[in-house]
């Protein structure tokens, strides 16, 4: 069992009680709703006759079905301009805050939180979507919930919760150039398999992270869950207290030094015990594409796609499905293939510093003939800072579209689909069947300096050979 | 709120590891605002063609209507946390799903519904789905109380599941809202305590 972690004190410092059947009762500290999980759980408190027990510890925005060329309302998608309303009636009758496309702060939950300075250090974070892993980049347990528990959170600020494991993973070393977090991430994942983190909460440390901007540890710890660990984070440091420094919603001034106190405390301890410690060089990571149906289907990009043998026998029919989804052979060479489509955006990859990277790709380029491209920016401030900085001007003359805020192609709950069998360079974070909105559509994820890249050339190309 | 001790039924199996939520309900479906018509689309893309055709996927094979167990392989439910997604296997039929794993947020998801996840070996489930194939008139009992499953009446195999989701769901405690609202002052002095909540 370990001890002294990050994991073990914010736990401890939110139990409210063992309940009977052994579970733990877990205060949650700040709650986040967006328009797709949510409306059914205000429909379950208001059939029970209760309220929003702490309106102001929850947080709501709307980003799944917005559609990105647009947001004029009503959404001309009957279903979308619904969920839209009932949205924007149950925030007003329950009395919480709401990023609405008015307020300016309007964009992916997972990105709003952070830029807001809503997400602290030490906080326990739940939301009704799995890339609330997100959030542990701060040291916080932040964790993607079903919608009963989202009805729980309304009702009580409370969760029945079982107690992780931790694993520390150690990323030594330095990074190559051209190499990103996307690449760190895809790597854990592809090292410890989509499986590997059941049952655990991922601890991600080394001088790898201690030398990562927040927007890059934020970037691997939304992809915690798809190596199968519900929570994934980083010990807050003096990058963390930089970066939340004056937000709107961080401590005040004259509250500041305490706050930080606080932070360091929850560090985990030198001494902390873990359930397991992996370690990788970051010398080792290349920039990586995701080739199957899976997170951890993923190779170099100067490698071959595996051999169905190299898997063991009982991965064989999952690899088998994979190839015959994708339309690849084992054997072939990732770089080079064609791609249809570039999408840059995302929880994972929507922040401004991704948009700068892609924007020194696009810059002075022209995304191929072949290729529908298009840039997403995660947030409204995030696309107010990008237009400051005339990225959006980069990406357009380029011939990237610029879009609104919104999840957009990551799951094309909204317009932004693939059509039958195209395949798209994605910065997104899942290449499952059907993901991109066409069930014969393809996915294959990256980080978006890779997918800008993949855009100028039409096909899957090395960033560092592109930028030579 | 129901004790759930005992499901009894036939099994559906479901084959293959790492079946995602985003298979088990494609997100156009996530645009309706109730769970409603969920029972309508489970793996719906992996069973219709494009003119709404069945395919044969064993959710509509003739032997397995009115299954009320889902027998599936490893990390079944991975990806999003869209409830929906056992809503939709729920209100199609299902009662229990065995496995040889799952992914955490979706076994939550379905202990909040009273669906048990039971987890078996690899060897054992290969059986049990081959069971389930060749005789699928076989009636299964899945015995929370004693932790085994029977297959018509008799003894079959012993299965694991998490020892608090078990309690909750034999002991009727499943549906948690009234627990936690319950313990409403303590959790009010847990929040004092909290530095953010007390403004540091």
């Amino acid at each position: 069992m370990s001890k002294g972690t990050l994991y073990d004190k914010v736990w401890a410092a939110h139990v409210v009680e063992k309940l009977p059947t052994g579970q733990y009762q877990l205060f949650i500290g700040l709650h986040l709703i967006h328009e797709v999980t949510s409306p059914q759980a205000f429909d379950m408190i208001t059939e029970k006759g209760l309220k929003v027990a702490y309106p102001n510890r929850t947080f709501a925005t709307v980003d799944h079905i917005v559609p990105t060329k647009s947001q004029a309302r009503p959404f001309q998608d009957n279903e979308a301009e619904q969920m839209m309303e009932a949205i924007e009636k149950n925030v007003k009758n329950f009395g919480v805050s709401f990023f609405d496309f008015k307020s300016g702060k309007q964009g992916i939950v997972h990105i709003v939180g952070p830029e807001n300075g809503l997400t602290q250090p030490g906080m326990t974070i739940a939301c009704g979507d799995s890339h609330t892993s997100t959030h542990g980049a701060f040291g916080t347990l932040a964790f993607g919930i079903g919608t009963t528990q989202v009805r729980d959170v309304l009702a009580t600020q409370c969760l029945s919760m079982d107690a992780l494991k931790v694993r520390r993973i150690n990323v030594t070393g330095k990074l190559k150039p051209g190499v990103t977090a996307k690449d760190v991430t895809l790597y854990i994942i592809q090292k410890l398999g989509v499986k590997g983190g059941i049952g655990y909460a991922y601890e991600y440390g080394g001088e790898v992270f201690d030398a990562m901007t927040m927007e890059e540890r934020m970037t691997v710890c939304n992809m915690a869950i798809e190596g199968g660990a519900r929570i994934g984070y980083v010990n807050p440091d003096q990058t963390t207290f930089d970066y939340l420094k004056g937000r709107p919603y961080s401590p005040a001034a004259d509250k500041w030094d305490k706050a930080v106190a606080h932070w360091k405390s929850i560090a985990s301890d030198k001494d902390a015990v873990y359930d397991d410690i992996v370690t990788f060089k970051g010398e080792d990571i290349e920039p990586i594409v995701t080739w199957g149906i899976t997170p951890d289907q993923s190779v170099g990009v100067n490698d071959k796609l595996p051999a169905v043998a190299s898997f063991s026998a009982d991965e064989v029919k999952t690899v088998e499905l994979a190839y015959k989804h994708m339309e690849l052979k084992p054997g072939q060479s990732i770089k080079g293939t064609p791609i249809n489509v570039a999408f840059i955006g995302s929880c994972t990859n929507g922040r401004i510093s991704d948009l700068r990277e892609a924007a020194k790709v696009a810059k002075g380029r022209q995304v191929s003939k072949s290729v529908r491209a298009f840039v997403v920016p995660g947030s409204q401030q995030v696309k107010l800072q990008a237009e400051k900085e005339g990225l959006d001007k980069i990406f357009t003359e380029a011939g990237f579209e610029w879009r609104e805020a919104g999840c957009s192609m990551c799951l094309a709950m909204n317009p932004d689909k693939l059509q039958g069998n195209e395949i798209s360079a994605s910065s997104s974070n899942r290449n499952f069947i059907g993901r991109q909105g066409s069930k014969t559509g393809r996915t294959m994820l990256m980080s978006p300096a890779m997918v800008a890249a993949a855009a100028i050339e039409g096909k899957v190309a090395d960033i560092r050979e592109v930028m030579a | 709120m129901s004790k759930i001790n005992q499901i009894e039924g036939k099994a559906v199996p479901v084959e293959g590891n790492d079946i995602d939520t985003d298979r088990i309900i494609p997100a156009r479906y996530l645009k309706e605002i109730t769970f409603t018509n969920m029972g309508q689309y489970p793996f719906y893309d992996e069973r219709f063609d494009a003119e709404g055709k069945p395919k044969g996927h064993p959710f509509d094979l003739p032997q397995f209507q009115g299954s009320h167990l889902l027998f599936v392989n490893q990390n079944f439910g991975c990806g999003s946390s869209r409830e929906h997604a056992p809503q939709s296997l729920m209100r199609w039929g299902v009662r229990a799903i065995i496995g040889e794993s799952f992914a955490e947020i979706f076994a939550g998801n379905c202990t909040m519904l009273g669906i048990p996840t039971a987890t078996v070996s690899q060897a054992d489930m290969q059986k049990l789905q081959a069971l389930a194939k060749e005789k699928p008139a076989t009636h299964f009992t899945l015995d929370l109380d004693k932790k085994v499953l029977l297959a018509d009446g008799k003894e079959h195999l012993k299965f694991d599941i998490h020892e608090s989701k078990r309690n909750a769901l034999v002991n009727g405690t499943w549906d948690t809202t009234g627990i936690l609202l319950a313990n409403a002052a303590k959790t009010a002095e847990v929040a004092k305590k909290l530095p953010y909540v007390s403004g540091y």
